[in-house]
């Protein structure tokens, strides 16, 4: 920040950001450069907490009120809304729910694992096939909604492939039989998924170094050898990571059950409850409540996610290259 | 309309409001000290003047120019007084949020989750309900301690919107007059064309099964029935209102006589299925009758196919069909032009010709009877109007199904019946000993609470 003082002899475009005279006021000027970045901060810093920060404390006040969202006065009732949202049964089946969602992010995984390690291999076209997988990840919630609704109707798209192959016995209401809809609605999620879980194993095989497996080549290791005692161990801390975020994200399911079903047949999420008892039940108390449940179970979730995947982890094992960024593996 | 509304715009509306609603509570609060007895600029000579906005729930009316033609027609009358139109479209949600603020318009319609212990807070009194009872209907339901707030912009009767084409091709020359038939008439449409899906439900797209619980009192013609409702603990008890609704919901599924899946049903679709009369009957308002003609003159069909009948059950006799207001419109508490707002809603009300163009009954004592209701009127049915909550328990009914989370206006209560009744996990008994349990226990809650 030193500067000279000339300004007669600088050109007037840059004279004219330049302030004159160091000399006294250049302590003022130290500190008024030093505030630069804080101004610069200011804005984006007054949107965040007006537009975040600010609900979130509202939304925990008001999850300890019975507050209907437009009563001018709010009484408190306690911890009360937290303990409806553990023990009325009505809010424990959209846990059972949840449940179908967590299984389903096993065989998501498992699927990605499979196509991660085929597609980190030499393939034909295997750009499009990642561009293929991955696509699905990139198309809007809702827009995949509507595009399944239509193909899951009855004597949609689905069942006219179904019978077109004579499977006409396979046929079931995909949304509409209770004992299916859960299911139906976690392959959605799969389908929906798969690509970012896809994406972030092959980010991480990709970065583990080819020198491995040509020792394993002239050692004779098979390929699911080089997959079980190589790949497998050297990606675990993303497979242990995507566990963790499938507890989450189990929890936070929404726009594919809210719009093909609305959360009738028994297919209703813990998100889906949230919204509708805060703008169905008009309880909006109850619904911050589930609202900061849910927040607290993201936040112990990222937590353990930051214990399970730490920078030591990287240095701990110098012969290995630090993971690659995930986003560095979709091109 | 307060009756069209759609999942599918709920779902963009949502969005919607979260974020508004944190841009709002953010802003709460700020002006709450606007004072309600600002009356704006008068002239001397004491006519409205100033601007207002106009909030409505009709957008549709807003895009093709009606509203402009309403202004016009207005501002004929009252040269001083602008007005401005925003139609919202998920009105019920968007409202009911900008209401946090002081700033949701001069005059708008009054959410219909807004409980009446709540209107002196938000809604200027309109006058006295004794005196504006005379001029106007269904004033009872905005009402609270002796005030009107609100003055419904039409009126709809309940029943059953069907087919004639389809019902006459079935051989049913009469109109079913107890459950029992109906659901009989309903299995011989089924049996004489296999096509035909006799009673559609519009599971999926939810609100419309809120409608059945527009039929309460009309069965028993019980103008008390819901009164009498929040002095009971058992509400499902063979022979009431909510017993007889229900039962023939669950039977009329649980027979196989709705659509095969319900979560694929669409409203839109529906209207068009009624039309072409591959749906013999729909439980409806009376509002949906134009629609449905429109519906079935884009079919090919006649527009006289649509028909409207009473719900099937009789009191000596006669049929009894509820009527209720629609959207009501009232005033801002914190409106700036409270006599140029009121000058709205009674030019509204009188003369822009609004109810009569969507041929729903008028919300005044002596209006006409809309051409579409000249059937239904012949089958000699009886209007009856709920009575309103004694003095003190206005918000008692609202309070107690919210205390036992049933939603008696929600569609969850009926999907719930209906998915046991496809499924058998529960028999209509079952369903109405849980939702008396429930009604008790909501009961006592607020029984304890107060």
């Amino acid at each position: 920040m030193t500067t000279t003082t000339a300004p007669v002899t600088r050109p007037a475009l840059l004279s004219r950001f330049r302030r004159p005279a160091p000399g006294p006021g250049a302590g003022r000027r130290g500190l008024r450069a030093g505030l630069t970045p804080y101004l610069f901060l200011v804005v984006p810093l007054a949107f965040l907490i007006v537009l975040t920060y600010v609900p979130v404390v509202n939304m925990f006040w008001y999850s300890f009120t019975d507050w209907d969202g437009l009563d001018p006065t709010k009484n408190l009732v306690g911890l009360q809304n937290y303990r409806d949202v553990f023990t009325q049964p009505d809010n424990l089946r959209v846990f059972y729910v949840s449940l179908y969602y967590f299984a389903a992010s096993f065989l998501q995984m498992a699927l990605a694992l499979y196509f991660a390690t085929l597609l980190s291999f030499k393939v034909r076209f295997r750009s499009m096939w990642k561009g293929i997988l991955f696509f699905p990840y990139l198309i809007n919630g809702v827009a995949i909604a509507l595009i399944f609704t239509n193909f899951l109707k009855p004597d949609g798209g689905l069942d006219v492939l179904l019978s077109g192959l004579g499977l006409d016995s396979w046929i079931r209401q995909w949304t509409g039989d209770p004992a299916v809809v859960n299911y139906t609605l976690a392959s959605v999620s799969v389908w929906r998924y798969l690509g970012l879980n896809f994406v972030l194993f092959l980010g991480a095989i990709q970065s583990i170094p080819n020198d491995q497996y040509e020792a394993a080549d002239l050692d004779g290791a098979s390929k699911w050898q080089q997959f079980w005692f190589i790949i497998l161990p050297s990606i675990k801390p993303i497979v242990g990571l995507s566990v963790i975020l499938a507890i989450s994200g189990s929890l936070a399911v929404f726009e594919i059950p809210f719009i093909m079903t609305g959360g009738a047949n028994g297919s209703e999420t813990f998100v889906i409850r949230t919204v509708n008892m805060a703008f169905e039940f008009n309880k909006v108390g109850l619904a911050s409540a589930m609202a900061v449940v849910l927040l607290v179970v993201v936040l112990i979730v990222t937590w353990i996610q930051r214990r399970l995947v730490p920078e030591e982890e990287r240095a701990a094992k110098p012969a290995k290259q630090a993971p690659a960024e995930p986003t560095g593996a979709t091109s | 309309m307060f009756t069209r509304s759609t999942r599918r715009l709920r779902v963009a509306g949502i969005a919607a409001i979260a974020a508004a609603s944190m841009v709002l509570t953010a802003c709460g609060g700020a002006s709450s000290a606007s004072s309600s007895d600002a009356s704006g600029s008068q002239p001397a000579d004491g006519a409205p003047s100033g601007s207002i906005t106009v909030l409505t729930w009709r957008t549709d009316l807003v895009e093709d120019g009606t509203f402009d033609t309403y202004k016009q027609e207005f501002q004929a009358k009252y040269p001083d007084v602008d007005v401005e139109f925003e139609g919202i479209t998920d009105y019920e949600g968007e409202v009911r949020t900008r209401m946090n603020t002081d700033d949701y318009g001069d005059v708008l319609a009054i959410p219909a989750t807004v409980t009446p212990d709540q209107f002196p807070h938000f809604f200027e009194p309109l006058g006295d309900l004794a005196e504006l009872k005379t001029q106007y209907r269904w004033l009872d339901d905005k009402s609270y301690q002796g005030k009107s707030y609100g003055i419904p912009v039409n009126g709809n009767v309940n029943g059953v919107v069907y087919n004639k084409r389809v019902w006459d091709e079935a051989g049913i020359t009469e109109l079913p007059t107890t459950p029992e038939q109906f659901l009989t008439d309903l299995a011989t449409i089924k049996q004489s064309s296999a096509d035909v899906t006799p009673l559609y439900t519009n599971y999926k797209d939810g609100w419309p099964l809120t409608k059945w619980e527009d039929f309460r009192g009309g069965i028993t013609a019980d103008a008390d029935y819901v009164n009498e409702m929040t002095q009971t603990d058992e509400p499902w008890t063979a022979g009431t209102d909510h017993y007889v609704i229900d039962s023939l919901l669950y039977d009329a599924v649980s027979q196989k006589l709705t659509e095969d899946d319900p979560t694929s049903t669409n409203w839109e679709l529906s209207k068009t299925k009624m039309g072409d009369g591959t749906v013999a009957a729909m439980m409806l308002g009376s509002w949906a009758i134009p629609q449905m003609q429109k519906a079935a003159q884009e079919a090919g069909h006649d527009a006289a196919d649509i028909g409207y009948m009473p719900f099937p059950a009789q009191v000596d006799g006669k049929f009894h069909a509820m009527t209720g207001g629609d959207y009501n419109l009232a005033i801002n508490v914190h409106s700036q032009n409270k006599p140029a707002a009121r000058a709205w809603i009674d030019w509204f009300n009188h003369e822009s010709g609004y109810s009569e163009s969507q041929e729903g009954l008028s919300p005044l004592i002596d209006g006409p009877v809309p051409a579409t209701l000249k059937d239904f009127e012949a089958t000699g049915v009886q209007y009856l109007t709920l009575n309103p909550a004694p003095a003190g328990k206005e918000s008692l009914l609202g309070d107690i199904d919210k205390a036992a989370e049933i939603g008696l206006t929600s569609p969850d209560y009926r999907q719930k019946i209906i998915d046991a009744a496809r499924t058998g996990s529960q028999s209509a008994q079952a369903i109405f000993d849980d939702l008396n349990a429930r009604w008790a226990q909501g009961r006592a809650k607020i029984e304890s609470g107060s």
